[in-house]
Parts: structure tokens; C-alpha cells; sequence
């Protein structure tokens, strides 16, 4: 044991200008990993809770309405009203359905703009009746939307996802594009810990020549460099969880916590969670490349 | 009758501590190669003999050795080593086939860094052996070599047979079963290299089976031994108390 310990810390010595490539790719790649992931999470954070209070809201048609479901000068009518709330209770994608009349609409709309001078321009009738529609999951919207948009008396069916959908795309876009990158560089620092290792076993292969025939496990002559890209991969995964630490602490927990409290935002248990990752990824990125490039040596 | 019951019958017992080595119709052809290096190589070897291996380059001697050593694995036939089946040898049973053979080659191969009983404690360190076993076992075999007052040189301030005298060391520090010589005269004069022949019989006289593969003629004619002819990868000669040639 003391001799494996010997000499994997005369091998990082001897090497130590690669064990630090090694150390800062892996940090490098490592903290845009964890990123990726937070920014996964982050996303999913907004969508649930955003999508969570989504409502389609289907408006139905007003005397001015032009639409070709309504009928010109008059209201939708009672009869159109029920087969449309029939047809909304009928989906199976449908958890709720509420009614709001124009009356209703304009307490709201007073409330919402009590203090604003486009109250004094309105009036009631200016408000349309409407279904509020509650989905049993919030991403499952299409049925429903074409389920009663042709409908007669429906006029518009408004549904956020149109706005949000977008938004999401690009967020994904992104996180995707963080990944990516991440597992690029990722698959580099593998490569180079590779061939640091190879080039360390070549430079070793008179002892471990000796070693095999001497009757040395491949264990035993494996460990040394195994250890070594394992301390260079750990220092890396320290300094990657260390960076996520102060992203968290410095950027969401000081800044975009205060500035934006509205948004649900990644904390500290997701951290960790990505942290785990962070580990467990280092330790497989540098554990088989060296068991790949010391095979070679190890040939019997 | 199957094959193995078969083989029971001619050989009762393929371990037995009689029969160290035994090479059991043994061909051996490198991939990409059409001559055999070894052609049908049925002879054994018993415990405590020491055999001579002798031919010209290219005869087979090499290959003899390292099959032995499981650095390669026969085409056809079976090569038994101290009752192991090299054939059935998992890779992981490697290890302790090595530990009961010790080697030693034309070029010493020792490691330049290191002192001299540095160079032989390595052969039990990487074997996990304890270091108060070390710091007993290792001035034994320096003693036995005659190299005892010269623990602490490095190996470039030594003369090529102390050289190798460090490398007979080592491949014996551990007492190997079995010790392998590869032209171990090969570099050395011919006063030197009737040194390095007498410290391998002494060996072979603490009962370790010794085969050694050699050129030298004047050794061979001088110590009566077996010898084992290979030419062209066949067995041309197999005799008691041998000469160089005929």
C-alpha cells in the first residue's frame, strides 16, 4: 500500500503540468454541466408552476363579433352556451369548468383597473361572456382547443400556451445547447486524462514490465494510476461544485431572489442534487479512460 | 472414450510435483506467420532438473520460454506449468503462475533508478509482501549472489555479470519454482559467464527446476547437463548429460 501511494504521488509530481490540464478541463466542463442541469431544473420550476395556473379561456360571441361561428348583431345564445359547456364537461382532458357572464368579467376588470383612466372609457358590454376551462394536465391543451373552436358561438378560444410555448422552446434550446457543449468538453477531458495516462504508463512500462513478470496483480499495478486520474478528477469536481456554490449564492440567492421574488427559483437542495452529479460524472470520466489506456500495458 | 478420460490414462496425474513442466505436442504459429515457430513439442521437464536450450536463432527457444511464461498461448497442444493447465489459466490467474517463476534475460533488465537491493526488494514489494520480510529475505539472496557489500550501488556502477548477478537475484528472491533464463551469458566474457552458470546450478541445487536457453557451447560442454535441441521450431535432440552439439 505505501509503495501504490509512493508512487502515484511521484506520478502526479512528475506530471504535474497534465494533471493540471486535466484538472482545469474537467473543472471547466464540469461547472457547465452543473449548469445544464440547473438550468434544467430552473426550467422546470417556471413551467410547473406557470402552466400549473394556465386556464383556457374560451370567449363566446358578442354582437359585434365577426367571427364566422357567431351570428351577426345577437349574443350566443343559451342553447349554444349549454352544447358548448356539454362539450367542454364531455373532453376527458377537462378537470373544470367555470362560467364567467359579462357582469362578472367587468367586477374583475374594475378591480383589475381601478386606478387606471381606461375604466372611465368602458362599460359593460364592452366585457363578452366565457368558459374558463381548468385541464387535467396543463400540457395537454390541443383537444380541448380544437374540440370547441369550430363550435357555434364560440368566438376565440385564448390558451397562454401560444405565449408561453415559444418561451419554453428557447429555454430548452438553451439547456439543450449548455448540455451539448457540456458533454463535449467533457468527452475532452476524458480523452486527455486518457492519454495522460498512457503517456504516464509508457514512461512507467520498464517497471510494470518487471511487475508482470514478477507476478504483480493488474490491480496492483493499475492503482497507481488509477488513484492519480482520480485526485486530478476530484480536485476538478471540487472546484466545479464549488463554482456552482457561488453561482447559487451570488447570482440566484442574492440577486435574482431579491429582485424577482415571483419566480420560483432553483435552491439549494438542487444544488446538491446537481453536486451528486457533478461527482459521479467525474469519477466514471476519469476511471474508465485509465482503465483504457493502461490496457495496453497490461497485456498479457 | 472421451478426451480428457484418455488423458488421465497416459498421464495419471498432469499435476503431479514430478513433472514441472511438461509441453504436450505443443505447436505454435504467430498470427500472420505460415512456418511454425514450434511444431509438436512433446517433452517434460521434472522438478529439480536443469535443462539446457539450445539451437540457432530462430529455432523456437524464445517461444519455448514464453509459452512457460504464459506470455502467449499454444496453437495446438497443452502446456502444463506446476500442475496448471496454461490453456485453462484465466487472466487473473496470471499473477500467481509468475509468482512461481522467476525470470532473467540477455539484458538484465533492471531498473536504472534504483539500488541494487532496491531492484530486488521491488519484486516482493509489488507482490504485497511485508517490508520486515523484505529487509530479511532481500540481503539473503544479495549474499547468495555474491553481492552482498553491494546493496547500495546503483546498477550502472556495477559490471555487466554483477549486473546480472542483481537480476539472478531477483527473479530468485521470492524462490520461485521454476527459474528461466533467457541467454543470461549473452553479454557477458566467457569468465564472467561461467560465474553466472554456476550461481544458476547452485540455485538448481536448492531444488529449483532451472531451464536456460543458450548459444554458449563451452558452458553447455562443461556442465554435463540436459539438452534440449530445437531447430526450425522442431525437437531435434532431448538428452541426458548433453553436449553443445553432437
Amino acid at each position: 500500500m505505501r509503495h501504490v501511494l509512493r508512487e502515484t504521488f511521484s506520478g502526479l509530481k512528475r506530471n504535474t503540468s497534465m494533471v493540471l490540464a486535466v484538472i482545469v478541463t474537467m473543472w471547466v466542463s464540469l461547472t457547465l454541466f452543473g449548469i445544464g442541469l440547473l438550468a434544467a431544473e430552473q426550467v422546470d420550476l417556471v413551467k410547473d408552476r406557470w402552466y400549473d395556473r394556465i386556464e383556457i379561456s374560451i370567449f363566446l360571441c358578442v354582437k359585434d363579433s365577426t367571427n364566422s361561428n357567431c351570428e351577426t348583431g345577437v349574443d350566443t345564445s343559451q342553447a349554444d352556451k349549454d352544447a358548448i359547456e356539454a362539450a367542454l364537461r364531455a373532453n376527458p382532458e377537462v378537470a373544470d369548468v367555470f362560467y364567467e357572464s359579462k357582469a362578472e368579467m367587468w367586477e374583475e376588470f374594475k378591480k383589475l383597473y381601478a386606478d387606471s383612466p381606461i375604466l372611465a372609457e368602458m362599460t359593460v358590454d364592452q366585457m363578452q361572456d366565457s368558459f374558463r376551462v381548468k385541464l387535467v394536465n396543463p400540457e395537454e391543451y390541443m383537444g380541448v382547443v380544437t374540440a370547441v373552436s369550430g363550435m357555434k358561438g364560440v368566438e376565440k378560444v385564448q390558451d397562454l400556451h401560444q405565449y408561453l410555448d415559444p418561451v419554453f422552446n428557447w429555454l430548452n434550446i438553451a439547456r439543450m445547447g449548455t448540455l451539448g457543449l457540456s458533454a463535449l468538453l467533457l468527452i475532452a477531458a476524458a480523452l486527455q486524462i486518457g492519454n495522460t495516462v498512457a503517456l504516464a504508463a509508457f514512461s512507467r512500462r520498464r517497471e510494470i514490465g518487471i511487475m508482470r513478470l514478477v507476478g504483480a496483480s493488474n490491480w496492483y499495478i493499475m492503482l497507481p494510476f488509477l488513484l492519480e486520474s482520480l485526485l486530478a478528477a476530484l480536485a476538478g469536481v471540487v472546484l466545479a461544485c464549488g463554482s456552482l456554490a457561488a453561482l447559487e449564492k451570488f447570482i440566484i440567492v442574492d440577486r435574482a431572489k431579491e429582485e424577482l421574488p415571483s419566480i420560483n427559483w432553483i435552491d439549494w437542495p438542487q444544488v446538491q442534487v446537481s453536486m451528486f452529479w457533478l461527482l459521479v460524472v467525474g469519477v466514471v470520466l476519469s476511471v474508465i479512460p485509465t482503465i483504457i489506456g493502461t490496457r495496453r500495458f497490461l497485456k498479457v | 472414450m472421451t478426451e480428457p478420460a484418455e488423458h488421465a490414462q497416459i498421464f495419471p496425474n498432469p499435476g503431479s510435483t514430478v513433472d514441472v513442466i511438461r509441453f504436450e505436442n505443443v505447436s505454435k504459429t504467430y498470427k500472420g506467420q505460415t512456418r511454425a515457430a514450434l511444431s509438436d513439442i512433446d517433452l517434460s521437464i521434472e522438478k529439480g532438473e536443469f535443462a539446457f536450450l539450445v539451437g540457432t536463432s530462430g529455432s523456437g527457444k524464445s517461444t519455448f520460454l514464453r509459452l512457460i511464461l504464459r506470455e502467449y498461448l499454444p496453437s495446438k497442444g497443452r502446456v502444463y506449468v506446476a500442475g496448471k493447465d496454461l490453456t485453462r489459466l484465466r487472466s487473473w490467474q496470471l499473477p500467481q503462475l509468475r509468482r512461481q517463476i522467476g525470470t532473467v534475460f540477455q539484458d538484465f533488465r533492471l531498473l536504472p533508478g534504483k539500488t541494487v537491493f532496491e531492484n530486488v526488494a521491488f519484486a516482493l514489494q509489488v507482490i504485497g509482501k511485508s517490508q520486515g520480510l523484505i529487509k530479511r529475505v532481500v540481503p539473503e539472496t544479495l549474499e547468495l549472489v555474491g553481492l552482498a557489500d553491494k546493496g547500495d550501488r546503483l546498477p550502472e556502477e556495477l559490471s555487466g555479470g554483477e549486473q546480472q548477478r542483481v537480476a539472478i537475484a531477483r527473479a530468485f528472491v521470492n524462490r520461485p519454482k521454476i527459474l528461466i533464463a533467457d541467454e543470461p551469458t549473452g553479454n557477458l566474457d566467457p569468465a564472467t559467464s561461467v560465474g553466472i552458470v554456476r550461481l544458476l546450478d547452485q540455485i538448481n541445487k536448492a531444488n529449483t527446476t532451472v531451464v536456460m536457453a543458450t548459444h554458449d557451447a563451452t558452458i553447455v560442454n562443461q556442465m554435463r547437463k540436459r539438452v534440449i535441441e530445437l531447430d526450425k521450431g522442431g525437437l531435434v535432440r532431448d538428452q541426458a548429460k548433453g553436449v553443445y552439439g553432437y
